[in-house]
């Protein structure tokens, strides 16, 4: 029972894991992008849809990175060619994606789907208590540890890394210098698109097979929080993700064993903790300074 | 009373706390397009009927049911009706927008399908003389033009826990709830007593998921109570999850809303189906005809509105108690909540043969005896 419920948690962070670390390379470029929401719904409905037509849940997840990717450069036109504003943009993207995800889903409605299989690996798999969580999970969740570690290691370990960060943090020296702002960060809301898609399509085949309007259900918004939260380090996002899906999952458990606890106290126990633990990171101010981008959301027109 | 909840908009349909600000922009945003966009203008001769929904009509769940009873209506009349509908409207002040909107553009009639619409439906009947309005599981009529409508979905509960009570090896069901509203308590209520008339030591877990639709939160409550040992799911939330993980995990669970056997073909026990198309047919009728009065109707199985989905997956001496059971209750010969009734905390509620008084019913606020849980107050 102990290890279902660690499976459990990890089925409930790893969507939030993927969308909030794409999320985290688009705002250390600079662009804060909202419509995580919007992009994430969009790759459910692309995913749920392309996999049961073709009948192969990893076309599915494919179309949804494509199609998060792709919804996400509407965006970057918008806000980094035609400079609008970040904020507004980001909530338009949103609703944009809520309804066209409604329109397009809506012969889906009511449709069981294709779940996807999960790793087994013999011997491996059966190992007591910890075989299960280890080596017999669904393949995307094991993508989201592999996309948190590439992410990691991309921003704060290679020179391509490095120049994305300049940019964020300030994008007239790094234009000064030649780098290409505008073509860094269309390239780095591509990325946070097809993240975000790739978590959508996590919910409509791994998570709960099917689609539903609204599926998403404020997952997209949680993701977003989280990546401040991690102070835009990919590894803390990881141990938030987790830290999230923990206590949402305990809260369950400790409802069903009936502890006598009122439930609403319990349901917002992961809000509670989430604010706990900002918290206490924003009392080092220094820190914080150090890994906010500061360029974050300020429009950026090259003069020449 | 089913959805008491939202009063004005606390907690939208389809939304859940944590991004409560910022959805409840967003949402206010999205009314204001809803308003813009809505489909077909009246024609000269025909009746127009309006619907205004809470949710997407691809839910699944309250407003796809609700769409449906339109969709019947609009075959069952055909060219003496025009329909129009806007869904996702946030309760409150958009709510009211939209439905002065749909009085202006000329609809005969006006439903407006969630509890939270009650103060708005009012307001704008008290503009609109002439427009008949019929609000869902309210209680306000303060205008001669506004009727109300709900549906005793507690009998279908009851049917509900006499199969569990008969089918559960461990003796233990699971109960995703969504809110803490007499609707809700109900529902837990008449299931446990269903259950209790066939075990006496029937048990059941309550979690309360704060939510009317998260599929990925229902799942997961889903498999916390199976860890914890129930062999029966049943839910009041509105998602089809649940049911895809009591398949997942081999064990029974009850649909909600609608019919679900395609999420659960070898799981799916029975499901509540609330069936408004032909009280829909009825009402628009009577405008047509002229004779539409003002009226408070609570209708169960009696008079349709409440449908048990196909009895399935279970042995037949199962399934003749449960249609024995549903025939009773469709009778008006057995009321679920007939006593002796025991409260959780041991008093007693009912006397022997004493029938729960509906105004109790629809305040309710106390479990009966046999609920694993402590209710949110």
């Amino acid at each position: 029972m102990f290890e279902d419920i660690l499976i459990t948690i990890a089925t409930a962070a790893t969507p939030l894991l993927i969308a909030s670390v794409g999320e985290v390379v688009v705002e250390r470029s600079g662009v804060l992008n909202l419509g995580v929401e919007g992009m994430m719904v969009m790759g459910a409905v692309t995913g749920f849809g392309v996999a049961l037509t073709t009948g192969s849940p990893w076309l599915g997840v494919l179309a949804a990175i494509i199609v998060g990717a792709l919804f996400s450069l509407l965006f970057g036109f918008l806000t980094l060619t035609l400079v609008t504003n970040q904020v507004a943009t980001g909530l338009a993207l949103t609703l944009l994606g809520l309804g066209l995800s409604g329109m397009l889903g809506e012969s889906f409605v009511g449709l069981p789907g294709i779940k996807m299989d999960y790793i087994h690996i013999p011997f491996l798999s059966e190992l007591p208590f910890v075989g299960k969580l280890l080596f017999g999970q669904d393949p995307l969740f094991y993508v989201s540890l592999l996309l948190t570690a590439g992410v990691a290691y991309f921003l704060f370990r290679t020179r391509a890394g490095l120049t994305l960060r300049s940019i964020g943090d300030n994008h007239t020296s790094a234009h000064a210098l030649g780098i290409k702002v505008i073509a860094i960060r269309y390239l780095a809301v591509m990325f946070g698109g097809a993240c975000a898609g790739l978590a959508g399509a996590y919910l409509s085949l791994v998570y709960t097979p099917q689609w539903i309007e609204n599926m998403t259900a404020g997952r997209g918004w949680i993701a977003l929080a989280l990546v401040v939260f991690a102070s835009w380090r990919p590894w803390r996002v990881l141990a938030g993700a987790y830290l999230f899906g923990a206590v949402s999952i305990g809260q369950l458990h400790a409802q069903a064993l009936g502890i006598g606890v009122p439930s609403q106290l319990l349901s917002s126990l992961p809000y509670l903790a989430t604010i706990v633990v900002l918290v206490l990171i924003s009392r080092n101010r220094r820190l914080t300074m150090v890994n906010t981008p500061a360029s974050l959301g300020r429009p950026f027109v090259p003069d020449r | 009373m089913y959805r008491d909840y939202k009063k004005d908009g606390i907690v939208p349909r389809a939304t859940t706390k944590r991004n409560k600000s910022m959805k409840k922009t967003i949402l206010s945003f999205a009314a204001a397009a809803a308003v813009m966009s809505f489909g077909t203008m009246a024609a000269e001769a025909a009746t127009k009927a309006c619907f205004v929904y809470v949710g997407p009509i691809g839910d699944f769940g309250w407003s796809y049911q609700h769409h449906q009873g339109l969709e019947h209506m609009k075959k069952e009349l055909g060219d003496q009706v025009e329909t129009a509908y806007l869904e996702s409207v946030p309760e409150g002040a958009d709510a009211e927008r939209a439905i002065e909107r749909f009085a202006r553009s000329g609809c005969n009639i006006i439903f407006t399908t969630s509890f939270g619409y009650m103060d708005p439906t009012n307001k704008v009947a008290g503009k609109f003389p002439d427009v008949k309005f019929e609000h869902a599981t309210g209680y306000k009529r303060e205008h001669p033009n506004v009727a109300t409508y709900n549906s005793k979905f507690h009998e279908g509960r009851y049917i509900q826990g006499v199969i569990a009570a008969k089918m559960s090896k461990a003796g233990v069901a699971g109960y995703i709830a969504s809110f803490p509203i007499p609707e809700v308590v109900m529902g837990i209520n008449a299931f446990v007593l269903g259950a209790q008339s066939v075990n006496p030591d029937f048990k059941v877990k309550v979690v309360w998921a704060n939510t009317w639709f998260d599929p990925g939160k229902e799942a997961d409550a889903a498999k916390a109570l199976i860890d914890q040992g129930v062999d029966i799911i049943t839910q009041h939330t509105d998602s089809t999850a649940p049911m895809q993980v009591a398949t997942e995990r081999g064990i029974k669970a009850f649909g909600q809303a609608s019919d679900m056997i395609k999420f659960g073909p070898t799981t799916q026990l029975t499901s509540i189906v609330d069936d408004w198309g032909p009280y829909y047919v009825e009402r628009v009728k009577a405008v047509v005809d002229g004779t539409w009065k003002q009226q408070d109707v609570w209708g169960g199985m009696k008079e349709g509105h409440v449908v048990m989905a196909p009895f399935a997956n279970m042995p037949d001496d199962v399934k003749k108690l449960a249609e024995e059971t549903a025939a009773k209750i469709k009778s008006g010969e057995f009321n679920p909540f007939t006593g002796p009734i025991t409260k959780q905390d041991g008093t007693e509620w009912l006397k022997a043969g004493e029938v729960a008084e509906n105004g109790v019913l629809l305040g309710l606020n106390f479990y009966v005896k046999g609920v694993d849980d402590k209710l949110p107050q």
